[in-house]
């Protein structure tokens, strides 16, 4: 759209600027391929640590409200971005009261299912306990564990064991 | 199906000869004992009979193969070729020509005769040692024809146990989860065979998510995790009548459920604010006790066999071990030590071992250990695998497998296998569809 807009105004001289423009967006291009590669073996999300940073399986309870959290392996302490995820949560349950919700905790497949479950009732858990102490009442919350039962990501490697230990927010009603 | 069997002893000959056969069962499968199953004979009349009503030609020879295949799944056994028998049936099972069994390698000899008996199935057998030239044993069941399948496997248990000197896990069924779909939206139902993988039978539709059933060991109900109506609670099921019923009145999840010994309790873990703890509840009154009350996640309990004791794993430690307690809940102890994460332990029906799944830099192992946590036996490794059961006689586990996805997500999938204690015999064992959480039946009769 706006290379036709400048062609428009004038000719020649945008022109060359144009070409410069576009060989540094394919070396720029290039340059972030190559560090995604560098950094995780696949470009579509990050991680720290172990802990899922990316947005690829994330889903919006309302515009700017993530609807999930991750977590370490094995762990269900929340992490700066978990609590900041969180905050924004308690933030739009609190501008709409009626609204409940059920937290739903998952661990990815390299644990046993029973331990599992209980993992993933104490993640979705450790999420309820915050939303509390941002002043959501615990009646408007439900917690249901499904342990390892059900992935989004069905790939058997780090990133993808990270984007299924999660607990995600969803709305009850 | 226990009270439709009837089972006649006619005769039993304990051989108390000396030098007879035996098979050690201690020692793994590398030398299989060479055994001739002969078809059982049949005479025409009952053939056609049977025939008719069971749809197989020849039911004296189908009822030898599956004693066959169970002989040789045990892995202690080699049924020889029947191509190379050279004693007609009928005459083998009045008096073997021992020369000619002995000729083709064979040292025990099954052979028997089927009858129709007012269209009732009458089935004799007699196990021979080929190399003293005498009979080991001698018996007779009647029963409905439909029955025919697990009287091959009540053959196969009186043969195992004759010759090892250890009761059989033949005639009995395994209770599991049948997978299918993909990963993300698994879809699960309750599933029962026969421990050779045949009679398959769904037992729920699929509609709600079931995990781990778990046989009563002395009766034919069953506990499991269903997730009715998202609310994942322990169930009892009558597998005859099919009538369910949720275990208990807890404000929250509750899973991980097994029988006690004497089929008076469930045993489960109960999942409230973050914390796992263990309880029991009585069938009969009722009554729900707190067994373990602790911070950590305290998952998988297991009663041993006398009901004294109960092994669980908890993380209590920081993470997932073996521990063993008093049935009461006290004098709880760790017992494994060794590196990386420990999770479903169960007890030995012989009360001697306890089995367990082990996670160790990215590799899951089934492995036994003593109760104290001694002598810890991995038996094998893989990619993903866990929670074994027992046989009724201790020998043998069965457990599930899965297998690595690829980059695409695809290849994945969800398999029931058999190993021996010995760590010999690894199996797979066939269903119908992937599956999951197997659990080992008692014997259906003793």
């Amino acid at each position: 759209m706006k290379k036709l807009v400048i062609r428009n105004i004038d000719q020649g001289a945008l022109m060359k600027l144009n070409k410069i423009l576009k060989n540094t967006f394919l070396v720029l291009f290039a340059c972030l391929v190559l560090s995604a590669c560098a950094t995780s073996k696949k470009s579509t999300g990050q991680m720290q640590g172990d802990v899922y940073t990316g947005t690829d399986t994330v889903e919006y309870l309302a515009s700017g409200v993530p609807d999930r959290v991750f977590f370490a392996t094995n762990e269900s302490v929340l992490t700066t971005a978990s609590r900041e995820t969180l905050r924004k949560q308690a933030a739009w349950l609190r501008k709409n009261s009626d609204i409940t919700i059920v937290l739903e905790g998952h661990a990815d497949e390299r644990g046993t299912r029973e331990y599992n479950l209980a993992l993933g009732e104490r993640r979705a858990n450790a999420a309820k306990d915050y939303l509390m102490t941002y002043g959501i009442s615990s009646n408007r919350i439900s917690v249901l564990s499904y342990g390892k039962e059900r992935p989004v990501d069905s790939g058997s490697n780090p990133l993808a064991w990270s984007k299924n230990r999660r607990s995600v927010t969803v709305k009850a009603n | 199906m226990r009270n439709i069997i009837i089972l006649f002893l006619i005769f039993i000959i304990p051989c108390n000869a000396f030098g007879l056969i035996e098979v050690d069962i201690t020692r793994g499968n590398l030398n299989p004992l060479p055994i001739a199953v002969s078809p059982l004979s049949i005479d025409d009349e009952s053939k056609k009979s049977f025939e008719k009503t069971l749809k197989k030609k020849d039911i004296g020879s189908e009822i030898s193969k599956v004693i066959e295949k169970n002989l040789k799944t045990s892995g202690l056994f080699n049924p020889l070729d029947k191509n190379a028998f050279l004693q007609a049936p009928d005459i083998a099972h009045l008096k073997p020509r021992f020369e000619d069994w002995n000729l083709i390698k064979a040292q025990a000899l099954i052979t028997g005769k089927v009858k129709n008996v007012d269209d009732k199935l009458r089935v004799e057998f007699r196990l021979w040692d080929v190399l003293a030239g005498k009979e080991m044993m001698a018996l007779a069941f009647t029963t409905v024809p439909n029955n025919w399948r697990r009287v091959g496997h009540i053959i196969t248990d009186k043969v195992y146990e004759r010759l090892t000197g250890e009761k059989g896990y033949f005639d009995t069924r395994i209770i599991y989860v049948a997978e299918e779909g993909p990963k993300t939206k698994r879809i699960k139902k309750l599933a029962i065979m026969d421990q050779d993988g045949a009679n398959n039978k769904f037992l729920t539709l699929g509609n709600e998510l079931v995990l781990t059933p778990r046989f009563n060991p002395t009766s034919q109900m069953v506990t499991y995790l269903s997730y009715f109506r998202n609310l994942p609670r322990v169930y009892l099921l009558d597998i005859e009548t099919g009538i369910q019923e949720v275990v208990g009145d807890f404000p929250g999840m509750t899973f991980a459920p097994r029988f006690s010994p004497d089929g008076k309790k469930i045993i489960m873990s109960f999942a409230k604010d973050g914390n796992s703890d263990i309880y029991t509840m009585d069938l009969e009154n009722r009554i729900v006790e707190k067994i373990t009350n602790h911070p950590s996640i305290d998952t998988s309990p297991s009663y041993s066999p006398d009901g004294k004791f109960i092994c669980f794993n908890s993380d209590r430690s920081g993470y997932q071990q073996i521990y063993v307690m008093k049935s009461d809940g006290s004098n709880v102890k760790r017992i494994s030590f060794g590196n990386g994460l420990y999770g479903t332990p169960v007890w030995s029906p012989r009360g001697d071992l306890i089995a367990f799944t082990k996670l160790h830099k990215g590799k899951f192992y089934i492995g036994v250990m003593r109760t104290d946590g001694s002598g810890e036996r991995l038996l094998t490794e893989n990619f993903y695998q866990e929670a074994p059961s027992w046989s009724p006689n201790g020998r043998v586990l069965i457990f599930y497998r899965e297998t690595k996805t690829d980059d695409k997500g695809e290849g994945f999938s969800a398999k029931l296998w058999s190993i021996d204690l010995t760590g010999y015999n690894e199996r797979l064992v066939d269903t119908p569809t992937d599956a999951s959480d197997p659990s080992w039946s008692s014997l259906l009769s003793n």
